[in-house]
């Protein structure tokens, strides 16, 4: 166990990183995600309030669907990431990262000026439960009546799962198809026991509970960014190469001058997918040279389980950021040759 | 429960050492595997290569994290095992036979005789874990 944002949380269950990463993109995996912070929108303004503070465009959502979108400061750097649920017209809930619920928190209070909009941090009224990979409507299904097919990919609805009311949402952080499960925090256990039931845990190609290890091989193979790593309040939405959450005209909202502003005068630097080409893993941290010259960093790097590639994000100066230059990352005092390659670095079978 | 064979010497750093001759036999034990998880890269020094008692030799990495493994004993590496470049994960399935590390031939033979008794590593690693 391991303290994560101030949850004590498994870095692996019994079966170890490697299967529980491999038997989420086989199979299925099931994730105690509850850590996540949640924050409720109610009012007139919600939309108005909320587009204020995040990049993309809330106002482009329908009751039911769900946006990845980011929380930016004035420079257009990042505050956190998150998911935008709409409940209702004049009702949002935003999921946040755990170690950043309290700071967010304290940076949508500040930015609430005159809107109509009551806030209510729930993070501890709710338990969250990802269940992700090939298998996880075929495992769902028959514990609920909603006809999960019927859900489409960043959507959800209101249901029950296992005799237990909550919110069903197609969404997720592996690069799996699969659904995460909200629902009242008393419920986590039934809901947890319940799932793994269904999914026949325990047999060859049953679901697998998963720990926060796996989360991350997995999302890191999904060219998926993670707050604190490829994101935080020193890197800016465009660097990031999520200029697709940016939605410069979609009115004002905090950062915007800044991101217009550099989307026309151009990065100094971008983060990259890498690949190491020769024997080593380049960890978080390790500096990135090139041509000799010290550039970067590498902001995450890891072996990936699937792909059996040892593979990296890294911010570079934006005249290197080119697919198949190469690069030396430098791995406790060894050079360890890698080359930029365009993530994701997994993608799954249609 | 890990497994400790009797006839080995261990470290506080859960190195093994097996003698054989003047020659020690290095790995790292059940209890260490056990903790790291999943091995995937062994990184191993040259035979030739010298090494004072204690001093780092090379690393073992899990998915999550890197570990520094030491020499229990001083001396000049002899062999290395070859087969971890691309079967490391023997490391997790036999630490004390097809997953050991290096052999060095001994500067001190004696200095094995400063390390921990199975029994002794036992109850060191009964009190870590706690």
């Amino acid at each position: 166990m391991v303290d994560f944002g101030g949850w004590d949380m498994p870095v692996q269950y019994p079966a170890g990183t490697i299967e529980e990463h491999l038997r989420t993109r086989t199979h299925a995996g099931l994730f105690d995600v509850s850590h996540m912070g949640e924050i409720d929108v109610k009012g007139a303004d919600a939309i108005a309030f909320v587009n204020k503070l995040t990049s993309n465009d809330v106002g482009k959502l329908v009751d039911g669907q769900a946006q990845y979108t980011a929380l930016t400061t004035p420079k257009g750097t990042v505050v956190d990431d998150l998911l935008v649920y709409r409940l209702a017209a004049d009702h949002l809930l935003l999921v946040v990262n755990a170690g950043t619920t309290d700071k967010d928190w304290d940076w949508i209070n500040s930015n609430h000026a005159s809107e109509a909009v009551e806030l209510n941090n729930v993070s501890s009224d709710y338990c969250q439960l990802a269940l992700q990979g090939p298998d996880a409507q075929k495992i769902l299904q028959p514990l609920t009546d909603v006809a999960l097919s019927e859900i489409k990919y960043y959507h959800f609805t209101h249901g029950t799962v296992a005799g237990v009311a909550g919110i069903i949402s197609r969404t997720g952080y592996t690069g799996e198809d699969g659904f995460e499960v909200y629902a009242p925090a008393n419920h986590a256990e039934q809901l947890w026991n319940k799932i793994l039931d269904a999914g026949e845990t325990g047999t060859p190609t049953g679901v697998l509970p998963c720990g926060l290890a796996a989360r991350n091989t997995l999302r890191l193979e999904a060219g998926l960014a993670l707050y604190g790593h490829e994101i935080d309040e020193t890197t800016t939405l465009l660097e990031a190469n999520l200029g697709w959450i940016c939605k410069l005209d979609k009115g004002e909202f905090i950062g915007r001058e800044a991101l217009a502003r550099q989307k026309q005068e151009g990065v100094q630097r971008k983060l990259v997918g890498f690949e190491v080409t020769e024997r080593g893993i380049a960890r978080d941290d390790q500096e990135v040279l090139i041509d000799e010259e010290r550039v970067g960093k590498v902001t995450s790097g890891s072996p990936a389980p699937f792909l059996k590639r040892n593979i990296g994000f890294a911010y570079v100066p934006v005249e290197y950021a080119n697919v198949g230059q190469e690069m030396q990352i430098d791995v406790r005092g060894r050079l360890v040759c890698a080359q930029i390659v365009k993530p994701p670095f997994y993608k799954r079978p249609k | 429960m890990a497994n400790v064979p009797e006839d080995l010497h261990y470290s506080k750093d859960h190195e093994w050492v097996r003698v054989e001759g003047g020659e020690a036999i290095i790995g790292i034990t059940d209890y260490a595997q056990n903790s790291l998880g999943d091995v995937v890269y062994v990184e191993l020094p040259k035979a030739g290569d010298e090494f004072a008692a204690n001093e780092s030799f090379g690393s073992v990495e899990s998915v999550k994290a890197v570990s520094e493994v030491f020499t229990p004993v001083a001396g000049i590496v002899a062999k290395i095992n070859e087969s971890l470049a691309d079967e490391p994960e023997v490391v997790n399935s036999d630490p004390y036979g097809e997953g050991w590390m290096i052999r060095i031939k001994m500067a001190h033979p004696g200095e094995v005789d400063s390390l921990l008794t199975a029994a002794e590593y036992e109850d060191f690693t009964k009190a870590e874990s706690e």
